[in-house]
């Protein structure tokens, strides 16, 4: 019989989130090594090679893991929780430990972008599968009245997953040498993850399967046909559609800006130096995460829907101030110049001009000829002093509240929105939809959206990103603040 | 409250069709044809993934709405 007691939920918890975070870990190694990866599998003046780059980086991004949703959590509630997503956990784990292993380009030709990609695959199928089951596996052990809190624990897995990943990046460049690491370095990272998989294995081979789905199992009540129910029929479809429109989709977009396009607008258009924003961005993380507990929390208390309509409507309203703020940071034209320097590399045909302003900001720019097309290119780079660096890192902090307030409650609030029976299927694909679809094409379409306004001639071009959004979190908004009910649903709770 | 899920259901359905035209002529069929890869690839998944999911999904949610599925949600 499964413990559902303080001790026994602990283990539940440590069992769970331990193969959610390898996933997740596994699943961001790739993209944090996306710059080695493709000089060993995609050389960009291979036009194939580089079509399957993007497509390994789109497709298992972002349009796999809603199938892997629908294939898994059929097996969910089906088999089992337990069994399923130790499947998905060993199917990651085989993939990011086989991405290690391939022959370069080099030695194979055009077999190792497609083996790549293949796995790239298999890696967004099994994420797709994996989130959904510990999510419904933690939620049936949990005592009444304790889910936001207990899920809130895999809600941080996503952030771990990617400061892991980033950090087990660093210590093998450290502990190898640059020819090392780009010759064969770059590979341990995802060897690692074979070890990590078979511990978490072990540990949640011990665990016994969940309590509500033993007891469905046991009394004949699970469902044979877990897709037909979930999606053929009227009354669970609609519910569905709900927890995607008026929930998961809104979340989805604010966790990508608050992580990624925060990330991504701070190097590409503020054009911060690369290593003063990822470790600004791992202090906002840190100093974030125990609000996806804290929130989780709160949700049993005051309900799921406050705390996530909360978060969207703070995120709809000050996004474009908070990011007005930060581009304003760096923003050079409000600032005096206090003095400069240019050195000129004739031999290289490279000019680098430094420039110190009164705050301490120090502007970096190298222009060189590109020797393929000809064209002068400008480098840019901006170190920021401490007191925009500490600002800095208080936006992003606000904005990760954001993604701790809208995620940290919603896993608990999807599990109930559906019974036992359909629970690992309904509510896997909302979720891969919302987060991968919705979410994954945010720095996409933002980007254009910025490439436009630029090209119009618009003076604050570099907010109209935010527009996508402010826009999908805005309808969410509506649709959860009409449509949703604001205590949270016992109807599907064990007798 | 009924009222108004009834009548927001209509903004549903009409919001599927103004996503339908954005998706397709605003950001889908001008991104197949510009030559670049990583535009091919992300106008198909535009116009084949997330085009029908907000046109299907919304309208359907709309049309839910519309006949009162929602109302004592």
């Amino acid at each position: 019989m499964a413990d559902t007691s303080t001790k026994g939920i602990w283990k539940v918890i440590t069992a769970s989130s331990l193969g959610t975070l390898i996933e997740w870990y596994d699943f961001y190694i790739f993209g944090s090594l996306a710059v080695v990866i493709s000089t060993k599998f995609f050389p960009a003046d291979n036009p194939m090679a580089a079509f399957l780059s993007t497509l390994a980086t789109f497709a298992a991004g972002f349009v796999v893991r809603p199938f892997g949703a629908l294939f898994f959590g059929r097996l969910g509630d089906m088999i089992g929780r337990k069994y399923t997503f130790m499947v998905t956990l060993l199917l990651m784990g085989g993939a990011t430990f086989l991405i290690g292993c391939i022959p370069t380009y080099e030695s194979i030709g055009f077999f190792a972008p497609l083996l790549v990609l293949l796995l790239r695959l298999l890696q967004g199928l099994a994420l797709g599968g994996e989130y959904g089951g510990a999510a419904t596996y933690v939620a049936e052990h949990s005592p009444k009245g304790q889910r936001g809190y207990w899920t809130s624990w895999i809600q941080t897995t996503a952030t771990f997953g990617l400061f892991i990943s980033l950090m087990v990046i660093l210590v093998t460049r450290k502990l190898l040498s640059a020819e090392e690491f780009d010759a064969w370095g770059w590979r341990v990272p995802f060897w690692i993850s074979i070890l990590m998989v078979i511990v978490s294995y072990v540990i949640r081979k011990k665990m016994h399967e969940s309590p509500e789905f033993a007891k469905a199992k046991a009394e004949g009540k699970t469902s044979t046909d877990p897709l037909k129910e979930s999606f053929g029929n009227k009354y669970n479809l609609k519910f569905v559609l709900l927890a995607l429109f008026g929930a998961a989709m809104g979340q989805g977009v604010v966790w990508y800006t608050g992580q990624f396009y925060a990330m991504n607008f701070m190097k590409t258009v503020m054009h911060v130096e690369s290593s003063q924003v990822d470790s600004l961005l791992g202090i906002a993380l840190l100093l974030g995460t125990p609000f996806f507990v804290f929130f989780g929390w709160l949700s049993d208390k005051v309900g799921r829907k406050p705390i996530m309509m909360l978060g969207m409507l703070l995120a709809i309203m000050l996004y474009r101030p908070i990011y007005k703020e930060m581009y304003e940071i760096t923003d050079v034209s409000l600032k005096k110049e206090t003095s400069s320097d240019v050195r000129h590399n004739q031999n290289v045909d490279q000019t680098d001009s430094y420039i110190i302003y009164d705050d301490g900001t120090m502007k970096f720019d190298r222009k060189l000829i590109n020797k393929v097309t000809g064209k002068e290119e400008v480098m840019t780079a901006i170190q920021l002093p401490s007191s925009g660096y500490s600002y800095l890192i208080f936006l992003v902090f606000v904005q990760v509240i954001f993604v701790t307030m809208v995620y940290g409650p919603i896993a608990a609030f999807l599990v109930e929105m559906f019974p036992v029976k359909i629970r690992y299927t309904s509510m896997s694909l909302p979720y891969h939809v919302g987060n991968g679809i919705f979410g994954g094409l945010l720095p996409a379409i933002s980007t254009y959206l910025v490439m436009n306004a630029e090209k119009n001639g618009d003076p604050e071009f570099y907010l109209e990103g935010l527009w996508y959004p402010i826009i999908i979190a805005g309808i969410s908004f509506v649709i959860g603040m009409v449509y949703l009910k604001t205590k949270n649903n016992t109807e599907h709770d064990r007798s | 409250m009924k009222a108004l899920k009834r009548i927001l259901g209509i903004v549903w359905m009409a919001l599927a069709v103004a996503a339908a035209y954005f998706c397709i002529v605003e950001f889908g069929l001008p991104k197949l044809d510009t030559g670049n890869q990583e535009d091919l690839v992300f106008g198909i998944i535009i116009l084949f993934v997330l085009t029908p999911l907000i046109v299907l999904g919304l309208g359907i949610f709309g049309y839910y709405a519309v006949k009162g599925e929602y109302d004592d949600v």
